[in-house]
Protein backbone atom coordinates (compact mmCIF):
# COMPACT_ATOMS: atom_id res chain seq x y z
CA UNK A 1 0.00 0.00 0.00
CA UNK A 2 1.42 3.46 -1.17
CA UNK A 3 0.86 6.21 1.25
CA UNK A 4 0.10 9.84 -0.36
CA UNK A 5 1.87 12.07 1.70
CA UNK A 6 0.93 15.18 -0.59
CA UNK A 7 -1.83 17.15 1.08
CA UNK A 8 -5.08 16.70 -0.39
CA UNK A 9 -6.65 19.82 -1.52
CA UNK A 10 -10.59 20.56 -0.56
CA UNK A 11 -12.27 18.22 -3.39
CA UNK A 12 -13.43 19.53 -6.75
CA UNK A 13 -16.35 18.39 -8.46
CA UNK A 14 -14.92 18.72 -12.29
CA UNK A 15 -11.87 16.55 -11.84
CA UNK A 16 -13.03 13.64 -10.18
CA UNK A 17 -15.72 13.47 -12.53
CA UNK A 18 -14.14 13.61 -15.82
CA UNK A 19 -11.77 10.85 -14.14
CA UNK A 20 -14.89 8.77 -13.72
CA UNK A 21 -16.37 8.89 -16.98
CA UNK A 22 -13.21 7.97 -18.14
CA UNK A 23 -12.57 4.92 -16.04
CA UNK A 24 -16.23 3.89 -16.68
CA UNK A 25 -15.88 4.18 -20.43
CA UNK A 26 -12.17 1.67 -19.90
CA UNK A 27 -14.46 -0.89 -17.88
CA UNK A 28 -17.78 -0.76 -19.45
CA UNK A 29 -16.57 -2.92 -22.16
CA UNK A 30 -14.92 -5.75 -19.45
CA UNK A 31 -18.39 -5.69 -17.82
CA UNK A 32 -20.25 -6.26 -21.02
CA UNK A 33 -18.16 -8.88 -21.28
CA UNK A 34 -18.54 -10.65 -18.15
CA UNK A 35 -22.24 -10.13 -18.63
CA UNK A 36 -22.48 -11.58 -22.16
CA UNK A 37 -20.62 -14.42 -21.07
CA UNK A 38 -22.94 -15.72 -18.59
CA UNK A 39 -25.68 -16.40 -21.89
CA UNK A 40 -25.97 -19.73 -23.17
CA UNK A 41 -26.99 -20.65 -26.46
CA UNK A 42 -29.20 -17.91 -28.57
CA UNK A 43 -29.78 -15.74 -25.36
CA UNK A 44 -27.17 -13.08 -27.21
CA UNK A 45 -29.13 -11.76 -29.13
CA UNK A 46 -32.62 -12.04 -27.07
CA UNK A 47 -31.93 -10.79 -23.46
CA UNK A 48 -31.14 -7.83 -22.81
CA UNK A 49 -27.54 -7.15 -22.66
CA UNK A 50 -26.16 -5.30 -20.07
CA UNK A 51 -28.16 -8.04 -17.48
CA UNK A 52 -26.43 -11.31 -16.79
CA UNK A 53 -28.05 -14.20 -17.23
CA UNK A 54 -28.51 -16.61 -14.53
CA UNK A 55 -29.91 -20.25 -16.56
CA UNK A 56 -26.56 -21.57 -16.32
CA UNK A 57 -25.02 -20.13 -19.10
CA UNK A 58 -21.85 -19.04 -18.06
CA UNK A 59 -21.05 -23.03 -17.35
CA UNK A 60 -22.46 -24.07 -20.49
CA UNK A 61 -20.05 -21.93 -22.68
CA UNK A 62 -16.92 -22.86 -20.22
CA UNK A 63 -17.66 -26.59 -21.05
CA UNK A 64 -18.17 -26.34 -24.79
CA UNK A 65 -15.14 -23.99 -25.27
CA UNK A 66 -12.94 -26.23 -23.24
CA UNK A 67 -14.39 -28.98 -25.34
CA UNK A 68 -14.28 -26.65 -29.09
CA UNK A 69 -11.94 -28.14 -31.66
CA UNK A 70 -10.49 -31.14 -28.69
CA UNK A 71 -9.60 -28.76 -26.17
CA UNK A 72 -7.58 -26.11 -28.52
CA UNK A 73 -8.39 -23.27 -26.11
CA UNK A 74 -5.97 -24.55 -23.56
CA UNK A 75 -3.56 -25.07 -26.25
CA UNK A 76 -3.52 -21.68 -27.71
CA UNK A 77 -3.40 -20.08 -23.98
CA UNK A 78 -0.13 -22.33 -23.52
CA UNK A 79 1.33 -21.06 -26.67
CA UNK A 80 0.63 -17.53 -25.89
CA UNK A 81 2.32 -18.43 -22.60
CA UNK A 82 5.20 -19.86 -24.43
CA UNK A 83 5.52 -16.95 -26.67
CA UNK A 84 5.19 -14.58 -24.24
CA UNK A 85 7.80 -15.97 -21.41
CA UNK A 86 10.49 -17.19 -24.33
CA UNK A 87 10.07 -13.92 -26.32
CA UNK A 88 10.32 -11.72 -23.69
CA UNK A 89 13.37 -13.65 -21.68
CA UNK A 90 15.05 -13.67 -24.55
CA UNK A 91 14.26 -10.11 -25.71
CA UNK A 92 15.68 -8.56 -22.08
CA UNK A 93 18.66 -10.96 -22.33
CA UNK A 94 19.63 -9.59 -25.33
CA UNK A 95 18.47 -5.99 -24.67
CA UNK A 96 20.62 -6.09 -21.53
CA UNK A 97 24.06 -7.33 -22.78
CA UNK A 98 23.37 -4.38 -26.12
CA UNK A 99 22.70 -1.87 -23.42
CA UNK A 100 25.16 -2.64 -21.12
CA UNK A 101 28.03 -2.12 -24.08
CA UNK A 102 26.61 0.80 -25.07
CA UNK A 103 26.37 2.40 -22.01
CA UNK A 104 29.42 1.14 -20.53
CA UNK A 105 32.20 1.27 -23.24
CA UNK A 106 33.85 3.93 -25.23
CA UNK A 107 34.76 1.99 -28.80
CA UNK A 108 34.71 2.79 -32.28
CA UNK A 109 31.59 2.40 -34.22
CA UNK A 110 29.65 2.82 -31.25
CA UNK A 111 27.02 5.30 -32.44
CA UNK A 112 26.93 3.17 -36.02
CA UNK A 113 26.08 0.40 -33.85
CA UNK A 114 23.72 2.06 -31.77
CA UNK A 115 21.58 3.84 -34.83
CA UNK A 116 21.69 0.37 -36.86
CA UNK A 117 19.95 -1.02 -33.72
CA UNK A 118 17.42 1.77 -33.36
CA UNK A 119 16.75 2.28 -36.79
CA UNK A 120 14.26 -1.11 -36.54
CA UNK A 121 11.72 1.18 -34.13
CA UNK A 122 10.62 2.54 -37.40
CA UNK A 123 9.95 -0.39 -39.63
CA UNK A 124 6.54 -1.07 -39.53
CA UNK A 125 5.72 -4.83 -38.41
CA UNK A 126 4.01 -6.16 -41.80
CA UNK A 127 6.84 -4.72 -43.75
CA UNK A 128 9.07 -7.15 -41.87
CA UNK A 129 6.75 -10.22 -40.95
CA UNK A 130 6.59 -11.07 -44.50
CA UNK A 131 9.87 -11.31 -46.28
CA UNK A 132 10.92 -12.51 -42.61
CA UNK A 133 8.39 -15.45 -43.20
CA UNK A 134 10.10 -15.79 -46.63
CA UNK A 135 13.49 -15.73 -45.39
CA UNK A 136 12.14 -18.32 -42.63
CA UNK A 137 10.41 -20.61 -44.74
CA UNK A 138 13.99 -20.50 -47.24
CA UNK A 139 15.79 -22.25 -43.83
CA UNK A 140 12.96 -24.35 -43.00
CA UNK A 141 11.34 -22.79 -39.53
CA UNK A 142 8.42 -20.46 -40.67
CA UNK A 143 5.64 -22.04 -39.09
CA UNK A 144 7.47 -23.59 -36.18
CA UNK A 145 7.77 -21.74 -32.73
CA UNK A 146 11.16 -20.59 -33.57
CA UNK A 147 9.33 -18.43 -36.75
CA UNK A 148 7.60 -16.25 -33.62
CA UNK A 149 10.16 -16.27 -30.60
CA UNK A 150 13.30 -15.11 -32.92
CA UNK A 151 11.92 -12.17 -34.74
CA UNK A 152 10.57 -10.84 -30.78
CA UNK A 153 13.69 -12.03 -29.29
CA UNK A 154 14.96 -8.22 -31.29
CA UNK A 155 13.57 -5.34 -29.74
CA UNK A 156 15.11 -1.94 -30.64
CA UNK A 157 13.09 -0.02 -28.32
CA UNK A 158 13.86 -2.75 -25.56
CA UNK A 159 17.38 -2.00 -26.19
CA UNK A 160 17.56 1.65 -26.18
CA UNK A 161 15.42 1.59 -22.63
CA UNK A 162 18.40 -0.81 -21.49
CA UNK A 163 21.05 1.59 -22.85
CA UNK A 164 19.26 4.67 -20.79
CA UNK A 165 18.74 2.59 -17.83
CA UNK A 166 22.32 0.81 -17.57
CA UNK A 167 23.82 4.48 -17.95
CA UNK A 168 22.21 5.59 -14.57
CA UNK A 169 22.41 3.11 -12.48
CA UNK A 170 25.77 0.87 -13.37
CA UNK A 171 28.35 2.44 -11.13
CA UNK A 172 31.56 2.77 -13.79
CA UNK A 173 33.83 3.29 -10.53
CA UNK A 174 32.86 -0.22 -9.40
CA UNK A 175 33.46 -1.94 -12.97
CA UNK A 176 37.10 -0.04 -13.15
CA UNK A 177 37.92 -1.48 -9.80
CA UNK A 178 36.82 -4.80 -10.77
CA UNK A 179 39.37 -4.37 -14.10
CA UNK A 180 42.28 -3.71 -12.06
CA UNK A 181 41.61 -6.34 -10.07
CA UNK A 182 41.63 -8.89 -12.93
CA UNK A 183 37.88 -9.71 -13.09
CA UNK A 184 36.69 -10.67 -16.61
CA UNK A 185 34.51 -8.44 -18.51
CA UNK A 186 31.70 -11.28 -18.81
CA UNK A 187 32.12 -11.41 -14.74
CA UNK A 188 31.62 -7.60 -14.12
CA UNK A 189 28.32 -7.77 -16.15
CA UNK A 190 27.25 -10.97 -14.51
CA UNK A 191 28.26 -9.42 -10.70
CA UNK A 192 27.75 -5.91 -10.74
CA UNK A 193 25.64 -4.66 -14.09
CA UNK A 194 23.01 -7.05 -13.99
CA UNK A 195 22.11 -7.15 -10.40
CA UNK A 196 21.73 -3.05 -10.57
CA UNK A 197 20.04 -3.26 -14.19
CA UNK A 198 17.03 -5.63 -12.18
CA UNK A 199 14.65 -3.25 -11.45
CA UNK A 200 14.92 -2.14 -15.31
CA UNK A 201 14.87 -5.32 -16.85
CA UNK A 202 11.68 -5.91 -15.21
CA UNK A 203 9.79 -3.22 -16.33
CA UNK A 204 11.29 -4.10 -20.22
CA UNK A 205 10.27 -7.68 -19.85
CA UNK A 206 6.81 -6.38 -18.69
CA UNK A 207 6.42 -4.10 -21.23
CA UNK A 208 7.45 -7.15 -24.01
CA UNK A 209 5.77 -9.41 -22.56
CA UNK A 210 2.43 -8.06 -23.13
CA UNK A 211 3.52 -6.48 -26.55
CA UNK A 212 4.14 -10.25 -27.65
CA UNK A 213 0.59 -12.03 -25.84
CA UNK A 214 -1.26 -8.75 -27.49
CA UNK A 215 0.68 -8.91 -31.49
CA UNK A 216 -1.63 -10.92 -33.56
CA UNK A 217 0.30 -9.66 -36.78
CA UNK A 218 3.65 -12.00 -36.54
CA UNK A 219 2.09 -15.37 -35.80
CA UNK A 220 -1.15 -14.69 -38.36
CA UNK A 221 1.66 -14.32 -40.78
CA UNK A 222 3.85 -17.00 -39.52
CA UNK A 223 1.73 -19.70 -38.08
CA UNK A 224 -0.58 -22.26 -40.30
CA UNK A 225 -1.17 -25.11 -38.15
CA UNK A 226 -3.93 -24.78 -35.35
CA UNK A 227 -2.07 -26.52 -32.69
CA UNK A 228 0.46 -23.54 -32.92
CA UNK A 229 -1.62 -20.29 -32.63
CA UNK A 230 -1.65 -18.12 -29.67
CA UNK A 231 -4.90 -17.19 -28.37
CA UNK A 232 -5.00 -13.70 -30.57
CA UNK A 233 -5.20 -15.93 -33.62
CA UNK A 234 -6.91 -18.52 -32.23
CA UNK A 235 -9.76 -16.49 -31.73
CA UNK A 236 -9.37 -14.85 -35.19
CA UNK A 237 -9.55 -18.27 -36.57
CA UNK A 238 -12.73 -19.11 -34.76
CA UNK A 239 -14.22 -15.78 -35.78
CA UNK A 240 -13.76 -16.90 -39.47
CA UNK A 241 -14.75 -20.33 -39.55
CA UNK A 242 -17.50 -20.03 -37.17
CA UNK A 243 -20.55 -18.79 -39.12
CA UNK A 244 -21.80 -22.19 -39.39
CA UNK A 245 -22.02 -22.93 -35.71
CA UNK A 246 -24.78 -20.72 -34.03
CA UNK A 247 -22.79 -20.45 -30.65
CA UNK A 248 -19.42 -19.77 -32.12
CA UNK A 249 -19.78 -15.75 -30.41
CA UNK A 250 -21.05 -17.32 -27.24
CA UNK A 251 -17.53 -19.57 -27.06
CA UNK A 252 -15.65 -16.51 -28.28
CA UNK A 253 -16.43 -14.22 -25.72
CA UNK A 254 -15.86 -16.33 -22.95
CA UNK A 255 -12.57 -16.79 -24.58
CA UNK A 256 -11.93 -13.20 -24.48
CA UNK A 257 -12.91 -12.99 -20.93
CA UNK A 258 -10.76 -16.12 -19.84
CA UNK A 259 -7.95 -14.85 -22.06
CA UNK A 260 -8.17 -11.38 -20.53
CA UNK A 261 -8.92 -11.63 -16.70
CA UNK A 262 -5.32 -13.54 -16.04
CA UNK A 263 -3.70 -10.89 -17.42
CA UNK A 264 -5.50 -8.45 -16.15
CA UNK A 265 -4.90 -9.56 -12.50
CA UNK A 266 -1.43 -9.95 -13.63
CA UNK A 267 -1.09 -6.33 -14.14
CA UNK A 268 -2.95 -5.26 -10.88
CA UNK A 269 -0.10 -7.79 -8.97
CA UNK A 270 2.84 -6.37 -11.07
CA UNK A 271 2.21 -2.30 -10.89
CA UNK A 272 4.49 -1.90 -8.34
CA UNK A 273 7.67 -3.70 -10.05
CA UNK A 274 7.03 -1.18 -12.57
CA UNK A 275 9.56 1.19 -13.47
CA UNK A 276 7.62 3.56 -15.90
CA UNK A 277 9.87 6.47 -15.41
CA UNK A 278 12.46 4.79 -17.55
CA UNK A 279 9.75 4.85 -20.57
CA UNK A 280 8.99 8.30 -19.65
CA UNK A 281 12.56 9.26 -19.66
CA UNK A 282 12.65 11.21 -16.17
CA UNK A 283 14.38 9.06 -14.64
CA UNK A 284 16.72 10.19 -11.97
CA UNK A 285 20.17 8.41 -11.79
CA UNK B 1 51.41 -10.59 -22.08
CA UNK B 2 49.11 -10.35 -19.15
CA UNK B 3 49.16 -6.15 -19.56
CA UNK B 4 48.44 -6.45 -23.44
CA UNK B 5 45.22 -8.79 -22.62
CA UNK B 6 43.76 -6.27 -20.21
CA UNK B 7 44.39 -3.59 -23.21
CA UNK B 8 42.50 -5.43 -25.44
CA UNK B 9 39.58 -6.58 -23.52
CA UNK B 10 37.56 -3.64 -23.37
CA UNK B 11 37.62 -3.03 -26.99
CA UNK B 12 36.68 -6.94 -27.76
CA UNK B 13 34.30 -7.10 -24.65
CA UNK B 14 31.23 -4.81 -26.15
CA UNK B 15 31.77 -6.29 -29.22
CA UNK B 16 30.59 -9.36 -27.79
CA UNK B 17 27.95 -7.78 -25.65
CA UNK B 18 26.27 -6.47 -28.80
CA UNK B 19 26.45 -9.72 -30.98
CA UNK B 20 23.19 -11.13 -30.05
CA UNK B 21 21.75 -8.09 -30.80
CA UNK B 22 23.37 -7.12 -33.93
CA UNK B 23 23.11 -10.76 -35.05
CA UNK B 24 18.98 -11.30 -35.02
CA UNK B 25 18.86 -7.32 -36.46
CA UNK B 26 20.94 -8.03 -39.20
CA UNK B 27 18.97 -11.46 -40.27
CA UNK B 28 15.46 -10.65 -38.77
CA UNK B 29 15.03 -7.26 -39.40
CA UNK B 30 17.72 -5.55 -41.91
CA UNK B 31 17.81 -8.79 -44.35
CA UNK B 32 13.64 -8.58 -44.31
CA UNK B 33 14.34 -5.12 -45.44
CA UNK B 34 16.82 -5.95 -48.07
CA UNK B 35 15.30 -8.95 -49.47
CA UNK B 36 11.59 -6.65 -50.00
CA UNK B 37 13.93 -3.84 -51.64
CA UNK B 38 15.16 -6.13 -53.74
CA UNK B 39 11.56 -7.95 -54.30
CA UNK B 40 9.65 -4.74 -55.19
CA UNK B 41 12.17 -4.33 -57.97
CA UNK B 42 11.19 -7.62 -59.84
CA UNK B 43 8.00 -9.18 -61.44
CA UNK B 44 7.42 -12.64 -62.88
CA UNK B 45 7.11 -12.45 -66.23
CA UNK B 46 6.41 -15.07 -68.68
CA UNK B 47 10.39 -14.91 -71.15
CA UNK B 48 9.29 -13.51 -74.66
CA UNK B 49 11.50 -16.30 -76.33
CA UNK B 50 11.02 -18.74 -74.24
CA UNK B 51 8.56 -22.00 -73.79
CA UNK B 52 6.29 -20.29 -71.08
CA UNK B 53 8.05 -20.46 -68.30
CA UNK B 54 7.72 -17.75 -65.90
CA UNK B 55 10.87 -15.84 -64.30
CA UNK B 56 12.14 -13.40 -61.97
CA UNK B 57 13.29 -10.67 -63.80
CA UNK B 58 14.11 -7.20 -62.91
CA UNK B 59 11.44 -4.80 -63.73
CA UNK B 60 12.85 -0.98 -62.00
CA UNK B 61 10.10 0.36 -60.52
CA UNK B 62 7.68 -0.59 -62.24
CA UNK B 63 5.49 -1.71 -59.20
CA UNK B 64 6.28 1.10 -57.35
CA UNK B 65 4.67 3.47 -60.31
CA UNK B 66 1.75 0.27 -59.86
CA UNK B 67 1.57 0.72 -56.60
CA UNK B 68 1.08 4.33 -56.76
CA UNK B 69 -1.57 4.94 -59.52
CA UNK B 70 -3.47 2.14 -57.99
CA UNK B 71 -6.28 3.30 -56.84
CA UNK B 72 -6.34 0.63 -53.90
CA UNK B 73 -3.81 2.08 -52.41
CA UNK B 74 -4.79 5.57 -52.81
CA UNK B 75 -7.85 4.48 -50.78
CA UNK B 76 -6.23 2.94 -48.12
CA UNK B 77 -3.70 5.55 -47.44
CA UNK B 78 -6.85 8.05 -47.36
CA UNK B 79 -9.21 5.56 -44.77
CA UNK B 80 -6.18 4.84 -42.71
CA UNK B 81 -5.74 9.25 -42.76
CA UNK B 82 -8.94 9.52 -41.75
CA UNK B 83 -8.73 6.92 -39.02
CA UNK B 84 -5.16 8.18 -37.70
CA UNK B 85 -6.93 12.05 -37.39
CA UNK B 86 -9.78 10.93 -34.94
CA UNK B 87 -7.59 8.00 -33.07
CA UNK B 88 -3.83 10.13 -32.14
CA UNK B 89 -5.70 13.55 -31.26
CA UNK B 90 -8.36 11.55 -28.74
CA UNK B 91 -5.92 9.06 -27.37
CA UNK B 92 -3.03 11.96 -26.79
CA UNK B 93 -5.50 14.31 -25.41
CA UNK B 94 -7.62 12.28 -22.95
CA UNK B 95 -4.34 10.97 -22.02
CA UNK B 96 -2.91 13.98 -21.17
CA UNK B 97 -5.81 15.47 -19.66
CA UNK B 98 -6.59 12.36 -17.40
CA UNK B 99 -2.37 12.41 -16.32
CA UNK B 100 -3.28 16.05 -15.63
CA UNK B 101 -6.83 15.21 -13.40
CA UNK B 102 -4.66 12.54 -11.64
CA UNK B 103 -1.67 15.00 -10.98
CA UNK B 104 -4.07 17.25 -9.48
CA UNK B 105 -4.29 17.47 -5.41
CA UNK B 106 -8.45 18.25 -5.45
CA UNK B 107 -9.11 15.19 -7.35
CA UNK B 108 -10.62 12.02 -6.00
CA UNK B 109 -10.59 8.45 -6.50
CA UNK B 110 -7.52 8.50 -8.27
CA UNK B 111 -6.04 4.83 -7.73
CA UNK B 112 -9.13 3.82 -9.14
CA UNK B 113 -9.30 5.54 -12.24
CA UNK B 114 -5.81 5.10 -12.70
CA UNK B 115 -6.33 1.35 -12.67
CA UNK B 116 -9.60 1.23 -14.18
CA UNK B 117 -8.22 3.46 -17.01
CA UNK B 118 -4.98 1.68 -17.35
CA UNK B 119 -7.09 -1.99 -17.42
CA UNK B 120 -7.62 -1.98 -21.60
CA UNK B 121 -3.62 -1.58 -22.20
CA UNK B 122 -4.06 -5.69 -20.72
CA UNK B 123 -6.40 -6.62 -23.33
CA UNK B 124 -5.06 -7.85 -26.90
CA UNK B 125 -6.31 -5.18 -29.54
CA UNK B 126 -7.82 -8.18 -31.93
CA UNK B 127 -9.56 -9.00 -27.99
CA UNK B 128 -10.68 -5.32 -28.25
CA UNK B 129 -11.91 -5.69 -31.55
CA UNK B 130 -14.02 -8.25 -30.80
CA UNK B 131 -15.59 -7.08 -27.65
CA UNK B 132 -16.42 -3.39 -29.15
CA UNK B 133 -17.36 -5.37 -32.54
CA UNK B 134 -20.28 -7.10 -30.58
CA UNK B 135 -21.29 -4.01 -28.70
CA UNK B 136 -21.38 -2.32 -32.11
CA UNK B 137 -23.88 -5.10 -33.77
CA UNK B 138 -27.12 -3.76 -33.85
CA UNK B 139 -28.78 -7.28 -32.17
CA UNK B 140 -26.59 -7.24 -29.13
CA UNK B 141 -25.43 -2.85 -28.52
CA UNK B 142 -26.65 -1.38 -25.29
CA UNK B 143 -27.47 1.72 -26.91
CA UNK B 144 -28.87 -0.12 -29.66
CA UNK B 145 -31.39 -1.66 -26.59
CA UNK B 146 -32.27 1.99 -25.83
CA UNK B 147 -33.24 2.97 -28.98
CA UNK B 148 -35.19 0.19 -29.87
CA UNK B 149 -37.01 0.62 -26.71
CA UNK B 150 -37.75 4.28 -27.51
CA UNK B 151 -38.84 2.74 -31.13
CA UNK B 152 -35.53 4.59 -32.73
CA UNK B 153 -33.89 2.85 -35.48
CA UNK B 154 -31.04 1.22 -34.22
CA UNK B 155 -28.16 2.51 -35.55
CA UNK B 156 -25.23 0.44 -36.89
CA UNK B 157 -21.64 1.96 -36.25
CA UNK B 158 -20.20 -0.20 -38.38
CA UNK B 159 -22.05 1.38 -41.02
CA UNK B 160 -21.40 4.08 -43.43
CA UNK B 161 -18.82 6.78 -42.50
CA UNK B 162 -19.11 6.26 -38.60
CA UNK B 163 -16.81 2.98 -39.16
CA UNK B 164 -13.81 5.25 -39.08
CA UNK B 165 -14.95 6.80 -35.52
CA UNK B 166 -16.02 2.32 -34.49
CA UNK B 167 -12.28 1.41 -35.64
CA UNK B 168 -10.81 4.94 -33.96
CA UNK B 169 -12.70 4.33 -30.57
CA UNK B 170 -11.58 0.62 -30.22
CA UNK B 171 -7.65 1.70 -30.57
CA UNK B 172 -8.33 5.03 -28.37
CA UNK B 173 -9.73 2.57 -26.05
CA UNK B 174 -6.64 0.46 -25.94
CA UNK B 175 -4.10 3.45 -26.05
CA UNK B 176 -5.05 5.85 -23.39
CA UNK B 177 -4.36 4.10 -20.31
CA UNK B 178 -0.52 3.56 -21.63
CA UNK B 179 -0.25 6.81 -22.22
CA UNK B 180 -1.52 8.25 -19.21
CA UNK B 181 0.48 6.66 -17.13
CA UNK B 182 4.07 7.32 -18.68
CA UNK B 183 2.40 11.18 -18.81
CA UNK B 184 1.59 10.49 -15.21
CA UNK B 185 4.79 9.06 -14.42
CA UNK B 186 5.99 12.31 -15.47
CA UNK B 187 4.30 14.42 -13.72
CA UNK B 188 5.46 12.58 -10.68
CA UNK B 189 9.26 13.40 -11.14
CA UNK B 190 9.14 16.63 -11.41
CA UNK B 191 10.61 18.42 -8.46
CA UNK B 192 6.94 19.48 -6.50
CA UNK B 193 8.58 22.61 -4.59
CA UNK B 194 8.13 24.53 -8.28
CA UNK B 195 4.61 24.46 -7.90
CA UNK B 196 4.34 26.21 -4.23
CA UNK B 197 6.06 29.57 -5.42
CA UNK B 198 3.29 29.55 -8.32
CA UNK B 199 0.41 28.46 -5.58
CA UNK B 200 1.38 31.54 -3.47
CA UNK B 201 1.65 33.57 -6.61
CA UNK B 202 -2.14 33.29 -6.56
CA UNK B 203 -1.97 30.71 -10.11
CA UNK B 204 -5.12 28.30 -10.21
CA UNK B 205 -4.80 24.36 -10.65
CA UNK B 206 -5.65 25.16 -14.12
CA UNK B 207 -2.53 27.69 -15.16
CA UNK B 208 -0.09 25.09 -13.03
CA UNK B 209 -1.16 22.19 -15.43
CA UNK B 210 -1.60 24.20 -18.34
CA UNK B 211 1.37 26.94 -18.08
CA UNK B 212 4.24 24.87 -15.95
CA UNK B 213 3.57 21.14 -15.44
CA UNK B 214 2.51 20.59 -19.81
CA UNK B 215 5.62 22.44 -20.33
CA UNK B 216 7.85 20.58 -18.18
CA UNK B 217 6.43 16.87 -19.10
CA UNK B 218 7.04 17.64 -23.34
CA UNK B 219 9.39 15.48 -24.15
CA UNK B 220 7.38 12.71 -22.70
CA UNK B 221 4.22 13.87 -24.94
CA UNK B 222 6.41 14.24 -27.67
CA UNK B 223 8.04 10.13 -27.29
CA UNK B 224 4.20 8.53 -26.50
CA UNK B 225 2.79 11.15 -29.46
CA UNK B 226 5.29 9.52 -32.08
CA UNK B 227 4.79 6.10 -30.94
CA UNK B 228 0.98 6.70 -31.19
CA UNK B 229 1.19 7.84 -34.78
CA UNK B 230 3.96 4.93 -35.73
CA UNK B 231 0.76 2.67 -33.52
CA UNK B 232 -1.65 4.68 -36.25
CA UNK B 233 0.31 4.08 -39.40
CA UNK B 234 0.45 0.21 -39.01
CA UNK B 235 -2.94 -0.11 -37.70
CA UNK B 236 -4.06 -3.79 -38.86
CA UNK B 237 -5.34 -5.87 -36.45
CA UNK B 238 -8.71 -3.81 -34.94
CA UNK B 239 -9.69 -3.50 -39.12
CA UNK B 240 -8.98 -7.11 -39.86
CA UNK B 241 -10.70 -8.25 -37.23
CA UNK B 242 -13.81 -6.37 -37.90
CA UNK B 243 -14.10 -7.34 -41.07
CA UNK B 244 -16.09 -10.75 -40.24
CA UNK B 245 -18.33 -8.91 -38.65
CA UNK B 246 -19.26 -5.71 -41.55
CA UNK B 247 -19.35 -5.90 -44.97
CA UNK B 248 -18.05 -1.70 -44.55
CA UNK B 249 -14.54 -2.96 -43.82
CA UNK B 250 -12.65 -4.07 -47.15
CA UNK B 251 -10.03 -6.53 -47.35
CA UNK B 252 -7.74 -3.17 -48.43
CA UNK B 253 -9.22 -1.50 -46.05
CA UNK B 254 -5.91 0.46 -44.84
CA UNK B 255 -2.29 -0.10 -46.24
CA UNK B 256 -1.20 -3.10 -44.25
CA UNK B 257 -4.48 -5.15 -45.08
CA UNK B 258 -3.84 -4.51 -48.48
CA UNK B 259 0.09 -5.85 -48.42
CA UNK B 260 -1.33 -8.50 -46.39
CA UNK B 261 -3.90 -9.16 -48.83
CA UNK B 262 -1.38 -9.02 -51.68
CA UNK B 263 1.03 -11.37 -50.19
CA UNK B 264 -0.81 -13.69 -49.10
CA UNK B 265 -4.27 -14.16 -50.76
CA UNK B 266 -3.77 -12.24 -54.71
CA UNK B 267 -0.01 -14.31 -54.48
CA UNK B 268 1.87 -10.88 -55.90
CA UNK B 269 4.49 -10.98 -53.92
CA UNK B 270 6.13 -8.29 -55.88
CA UNK B 271 3.69 -5.80 -55.73
CA UNK B 272 3.15 -6.33 -51.66
CA UNK B 273 6.83 -5.86 -51.44
CA UNK B 274 6.79 -2.27 -53.39
CA UNK B 275 3.92 -0.97 -51.31
CA UNK B 276 5.50 -2.14 -48.38
CA UNK B 277 8.44 -0.20 -48.84
CA UNK B 278 6.39 2.67 -49.86
CA UNK B 279 4.89 2.45 -46.20
CA UNK B 280 7.93 1.96 -44.25
CA UNK B 281 8.72 5.18 -46.42
CA UNK B 282 5.95 7.29 -45.30
CA UNK B 283 6.31 6.18 -41.81
CA UNK B 284 9.70 6.82 -41.40
CA UNK B 285 9.20 10.67 -42.98
CA UNK B 286 6.23 10.92 -40.91
CA UNK B 287 7.92 10.08 -37.44
CA UNK B 288 11.47 11.51 -38.17
CA UNK B 289 9.89 15.09 -39.59
CA UNK B 290 7.05 14.57 -36.92
CA UNK B 291 9.92 14.37 -34.46
CA UNK B 292 12.11 17.34 -35.72
CA UNK B 293 8.65 19.69 -36.05
CA UNK B 294 7.88 19.01 -31.88
CA UNK B 295 11.25 19.33 -30.66
CA UNK B 296 11.85 22.54 -32.93
CA UNK B 297 8.53 23.76 -30.78
CA UNK B 298 9.45 22.25 -27.89
CA UNK B 299 13.28 23.29 -27.70
CA UNK B 300 13.45 25.63 -30.32
CA UNK B 301 14.22 28.72 -27.67
CA UNK B 302 17.34 26.41 -25.97
CA UNK B 303 18.81 26.24 -29.50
Amino acid sequence: MSVDTAPKKKPAFWPTAVLLVGAAYSLFPVYWLVAASTKGAGELFTTSTLVPSFTGGFFENLGELLRFNDGAFLVWSGNSILFSVGGSVMATAVAAAAGYALAKFDFRGKQVAFTFLLIGVLIPGVVLAIPQYLLLSKIGIAGSYWSVLLPFAISPFSIYLARIYAGAVVPTELLEAGRIDGASEWRLFRSIALPAMVPGLITIFLLQFVAIWNNFLLPFIMLSKQETFPLTVGFYAMMNQGSDQLNVYNLVIIGCLLAIIPLILLFLFLQRYWKLDLVSGSLKG
Amino acid sequence: MQKKRSRLRPRVAPWLFLTPAIVLAAGLMFAPLVYTVVLSLQGRKVAASGIGIAADVFVGLDNYVAALTNPALLGSFARMLGYALIAVPVTMGLALVFALLLDNLSTRFTRFSRISIFVPYAVPGVIAALMWGFMYLPGVSPVGELFSLWGWPVPNPLDGGSVFLAVANVSIWGGIGFNMVILYTSLRGLPQEIYDSARLDGCSELQLALRIKLPLILPGVILTGVFTVIGALQVFSEPNMMMSLTNSITSDWVPMMLVYRDAFVTNDLYGASATAIIITAVTMIASLGLLRVLRDRAFGSES
